[in-house]
């Protein structure tokens, strides 16, 4: 039995050692990314061991942003963190100081090598006609999309909606907050994550529609067939920023910092754009979007920025503990 | 003790629908489970679970199993013979923190563990100002892995233990017989199937634990994803026969505790002495 024990022990500290020969990186993403990351990784890997001659083993941990924000606070060692929330980056700076305050500046476009916008997912042939957000809130219409409280993805959709609803009621604030308390009262299941709810809405047949980033509805149409299900793009939409950083705290003490910013870097190459595009995201290589065109409808998309006055702006009014999401999201 | 069989058709009634009922409730998902693990042939199942990071999850479900049990093997007993032998101050707690983990949401305990050793937590900053890195680390899961399964072997000695007194032990100990002696001897012959019973269930317990590792393995991919994580894993990605591939590990690991579990029981029940 000590035999054992000592050997399992051994085991483990030798399970514990990272492999030291190898340099490696952890990207720390958010819950519906791991397929795009997958393919990223792959091209990477091989362009990097073709540059170089080294082998590099890039590891993923997916689960929802702010889930992994708060992971990453508490110690997880994330040499490069891609989210799909700025505010979730940017807690890695307010509560951590893991990042400098200007992490947005160090990258092209904000740091956003790539971006998405709610959109709806429907059963196939569209049977409710569901065309643009007004609909959602028909008597024979369920709704399914992730708890704004706990997902990222749900906060984007909330704050589509209010953006829809801004330009439809022309700004009235009473029939805007009405529309969506009549939204809520429409999801049957709030799910913590994004692919939790594709699950409630694929797997369990639950909900008409279900609303998450474009990227996962024409993701899950090609994972589940595209004969069962069918995306549609509604009139206005918020735009999806998927923000990028080396944690540089961590990056300096693993010694990783140059391969992390290289990894970073690829991601706004021609070839990256091209696997993100094929992932159904909406890229900013103006050749890749170009060849791309067809595939992505045109759609009005809002930014927070201008919409809502920022991300400070928005966690203050809307997601704050008492705020404008807790007056529409009652009873839940 | 015979039982007779039910006379009366009001009790066979009774008896099919309760046989009916079980196997609806625990017949049908297992069936599902290798079904399901099985659909695509063996060839496809065997690929599913070679593929790198299943193999990696049940290497490192193995391994904590192979950290926890024993640990808590030795735990179990002493705990178990302080309670059993002694009477002490503080006797009575001892038994109430032994059933704690049972009485406690899997998510808590994990959370828990990062309040005390993450980074922001109680003594995270200190472990990490000496370099020492717990959580999201294979540390943190056996830690929390220890905390959850402590009460199974104690659960299961216990009641033997005090059942059969500490007649024996005294009668050793006067004709001579040391400590481990004693131990070896008397006292483990007498609990060694509870004692075996009891390690199975913290084994099956290790093995499928979910909630409070969640929280503190960081959930990468290949390193710190254990088994239920990556059963998680794999069904989200709409893997579906990877992830029930992976489930049927799990399961294959349940039926042999029941297994075990049923071979004891039945052994308990032939008179030995």
């Amino acid at each position: 039995m000590r035999k054992l024990a000592l050997g399992a022990f051994a085991l483990a500290a030798l399970a514990a050692q990272p492999a030291l020969a190898q340099q490696s990186l952890l990207n720390v993403s958010y819950d519906v990314g791991r397929e795009l990351f997958v393919a990223v990784n792959a091209a990477f890997i091989a362009k990097h061991q073709a540059a170089t001659g080294q082998t590099i083993t890039i590891d993923q941990s997916h689960a929802g942003s702010s889930t992994q924000a708060r992971a990453i606070l508490e110690g997880l060692q994330a040499d490069v963190v891609t989210f799909n929330q700025v505010v979730d980056v940017q807690i890695l700076h307010d509560r951590g100081d893991l990042i400098p305050a200007d992490w947005q500046a160090r990258l092209p476009n904000n740091s956003s090598p790539f971006y998405s916008l709610p959109a709806f997912l429907v059963r196939a042939g569209n049977p409710k006609n569901i065309q643009d957000w007004g609909d959602l809130v028909r008597d024979d219409v369920q709704v399914i999309f992730p708890n704004p409280k706990t997902s990222g993805n749900g906060r984007y959709t909330y704050l589509a909606a209010r953006a829809w609803a801004n330009r439809e009621f022309a700004g009235d604030e009473a029939q805007v907050n009405a529309f969506l308390t009549e939204l809520f009262a429409h999801v049957p299941v709030f799910d913590t994550g994004g692919r939790a709810a594709t699950a409630t809405f694929a797997e369990r047949g639950i909900g008409d529609v279900l609303i998450t980033f474009e990227a996962e509805t024409r993701g899950t149409e090609a994972a589940l067939g595209d004969a069962n299900y069918d995306t549609v793009v509604p009139s206005v939409s918020l735009l999806a920023e998927f923000p990028v950083t080396v944690v540089d705290k961590v990056a300096d003490a693993r010694g990783t910092r140059a391969l992390a910013e290289e990894y970073l870097t690829f991601l706004y190459t021609p070839e990256a754009q091209e696997i993100i595009a094929g992932n159904f995201y909406r890229v900013i290589d103006p050749t890749v979007s170009a060849a791309h065109a067809g595939e992505f409808p045109e759609v009005e998309l809002v930014k927070v920025e201008d919409e809502f006055g920022g991300w400070a702006a928005v966690s203050e009014e809307h997601f704050a503990a008492g705020g404008l999401l807790d007056q529409v999201f009652v009873n839940q | 003790m015979r039982r007779r069989s039910p006379a009366r058709p009001g009790a066979r009634i009774l008896v099919g629908a309760a046989v009916l009922g079980a196997l609806v409730v625990f017949g049908l998902p297992l069936a599902v489970i290798f079904t399901e693990a099985f659909r695509a042939g063996i060839g496809a199942y065997l690929a599913a679970v070679s593929q790198p990071n299943t193999r990696h999850a049940i290497w490192l479900t193995v391994l904590t199993a192979l950290v926890v049990v024993p640990i808590n093997i030795v735990f179990g007993l002493s705990a178990a013979w302080l309670i059993a032998r002694f009477r002490f101050p503080g006797r009575r707690l001892l038994l109430s923190l032994v059933e704690l983990p049972l009485s406690v949401a899997p998510i808590v305990v994990g959370t828990t563990y990062l309040f005390l050793y993450g980074r922001l937590g109680l003594f995270g900053p200190f472990l990490l100002g000496h370099g020492i890195q717990v959580m999201f680390t294979v540390w943190a899961i056996f830690l929390v892995s220890l905390f959850i399964t402590a009460p199974f072997v104690v659960r299961e000695v216990l009641p033997l233990m005090q059942l059969q007194g500490s007649e024996d032990e005294e009668a050793a100990r006067s004709l001579g017989a040391n400590g481990w002696q004693m131990f070896g001897l008397v006292t483990l012959p007498n609990i060694r199937w509870a004692l075996f019973y009891g390690a199975v269930v913290c084994n099956a317990r290790v093995m499928g634990e979910f909630g409070a590792v969640s929280v503190v393995s960081g959930m990468v991919a290949g390193q710190t994803n254990t088994l239920p994580l990556q059963i998680q894993l794999l069904f989200q990605d709409h893997t579906t026969l990877g992830a029930f591939a992976a489930a049927s590990i799990l399961t294959a690991v349940a039926l042999i505790s029941l297994i075990v579990r049923f071979l004891l029981e039945t052994r308990d029940r032939t008179p030995a002495r």
